[in-house]
């Protein structure tokens, strides 16, 4: 059973639709990365997947104890809210203080326990997010733009380190990004979305697609190798990989 | 020692203080200062309401503060929540509630009891009733804390980890209805929201968690209340303006040591 599954989906406020007729799914322990130009509704999937953004019509099923470890594209903590880094990771429920530093540290945060949220760098910012995610086990991680404000090298390792995370935790990992050559090297699958899902499939597949091309041009593909790297590790499953999804533009 | 009316009206004041002070540090944290204002000015009309039908007061307002603010959450739930509106239904609720209260026929209300308070006329029954009424929003907000914490700081953050934010903001919702009912004997219905924010933004630069800041809260409002008390009684000044004043003067001594304290 696919830990979420969206099918026929359509996400709209108000009337106008964000997103047509996505059906989709999620395999325990995969990478799926989401592209997409802004406005072309990534960010409202992921609300609708993990429940936030009900849909206007169509179905998420969510597979039954499923748990998720968010990581938002931005959290605006008011400066009114006080709030240390070990006090967040016990959010929304308490961890043992041994969990919380562990969390932090492989997060490699591990000085900042004490730290407050409002003081932390970007960076900072987006590994202590991480870490609280990590800290529920959760069978899928989901990041909403989780590098935004890094720069490339920061977004490099921020990338790595979910990668170490996914082989140590056999987690799933679905994540929206716009660092297209950073992140697609190391998806098991990518999607492309402008309203409706253009294309589908592994990143080299992606890549070729003339509707990816449209959207994005041919830059990308020479930095594609940029990060690329050995992504020859065993599943303990197949995917299908097929692309057969008859769009008509 | 309850024969005092000086000892009563300082229990209901930590009593109003026990609910307002960590209620009032989430009406800060998720910038509802306004809802809060809008909330307590509606219960004048809850006044007048219990007068005209000859319910019980609190009764009254308990039921138009907790109908003011289920409308202004689903309003702010649709987006609509714009200062201006807000700032709309705030002053109407005031100007309605006071058109209403003259309107009741057959009795002279004593307006300004029900604006500013009347802490010094509080009888053991009342005191019953706030204490009642603050101990059960103090276990309300005991209860739900961590649950509340995770939806203040993030609506999808809360929903990815199995929360339910509308729940929670339903919570909050009633207990701030339920402190309205219970403090508008106290420091009336102008000055209820101040109890709700001026402590917990007092108790903002002594704290480094959430939890530090609402018992710094409570504690900045039992000193407002033992503070306006007594400046009351020595002065012969209105006692809730007084204890809202003694308040303000704690904010602007923290707010004053607020750059010291970070430094350290």
């Amino acid at each position: 059973m696919s830990l979420i599954e969206a099918r026929r989906l359509t996400l709209g406020y108000g009337g106008s639709a964000v997103l047509r007729d996505v059906s989709f799914a999620i395999e325990r322990g995969e990478i799926v990365t989401i592209v997409g130009p802004n406005g072309s509704g990534k960010s409202s999937l992921l609300r609708a997947l993990i429940g936030a953004l009900p849909p206007a019509s169509g179905k998420v099923t969510r597979s039954k104890g499923l748990r998720i470890g968010y990581v938002p594209q931005k959290l605006l903590i008011d400066a009114t809210l006080p709030l240390t880094a070990e006090r967040f990771l016990n959010l929304p429920r308490r961890q043992t203080r041994a969990d919380v530093s562990a969390a932090l540290s492989r997060a490699g945060v591990s000085d900042l326990a004490k730290a407050q949220m409002a003081s932390l760098s970007g960076g900072q910012f987006q590994r202590v997010l991480l870490a609280r995610a990590l800290l529920s086990k959760p069978d899928i991680l989901i990041l909403d733009e989780a590098t935004q404000g890094l720069d490339q090298p920061g977004a490099a390792a921020f990338y790595r380190q979910i990668e170490e995370v996914r082989q140590e935790m056999g987690l799933a990992v679905l994540m929206v990004s716009h660092d297209l050559h950073v992140v697609m090297a190391a998806s098991d699958r990518v999607l492309c979305l402008n309203g409706h899902i253009c294309c589908e499939g592994s990143p080299e597949v992606v890549a070729d697609a003339p509707e990816y091309r449209a959207l994005f041009g041919t830059g990308t593909q020479g930095t594609l190798a940029l990060y690329r790297h050995d992504h020859d590790h065993a599943h303990d499953h197949s995917h299908d990989h097929s692309h057969d999804h008859g769009h008509r533009h | 020692m309850l024969d005092d009316f000086l000892v009563r009206a300082a229990l209901a004041g930590l009593g109003v203080v026990l609910a307002a002070a960590p209620l009032g540090c989430f009406v800060v944290w998720r910038r509802m200062a306004y809802f809060g204002d809008a909330t307590s000015h509606a219960a004048l009309l809850g006044v007048a309401l219990a007068l005209a039908t000859d319910l019980p007061v609190l009764g009254g307002v308990l039921v138009v503060a907790l109908a003011m603010a289920v409308m202004f959450s689903s309003l702010s739930e649709r987006h609509v929540s714009s200062d201006a509106l807000l700032g709309v239904l705030a002053h109407a609720g005031l100007a309605i509630g006071l058109v209403a209260v003259s309107l009741v026929p057959g009795q002279r209300v004593d307006l300004s009891a029900y604006l500013f308070g009347d802490i010094l006329a509080v009888s053991r029954l009342d005191l019953l009733v706030i204490w009642g009424g603050a101990a059960l929003v103090g276990l309300l907000l005991l209860l739900r804390w961590q649950a509340l914490l995770t939806s203040t700081l993030s609506a999808d953050l809360a929903t990815a980890s199995g929360g339910n934010p509308r729940r929670e903001q339903l919570i909050l919702t009633l207990a701030l209805a339920l402190t309205v009912a219970v403090a508008i004997k106290v420091v009336g219905a102008l000055l209820i929201a101040a109890m709700l924010i001026i402590p917990a933004a007092a108790a903002r630069p002594f704290a480094r968690t959430p939890e530090t800041m609402a018992i710094c809260a409570l504690l900045m409002g039992a000193i407002a209340v033992a503070a306006g008390l007594g400046g009351s009684f020595a002065y012969d000044t209105p006692t809730g303006p007084s204890i809202v004043a003694a308040a303000a003067v704690l904010f602007a001594l923290s707010t004053g040591l607020a750059p010291v304290l970070r430094r350290k």
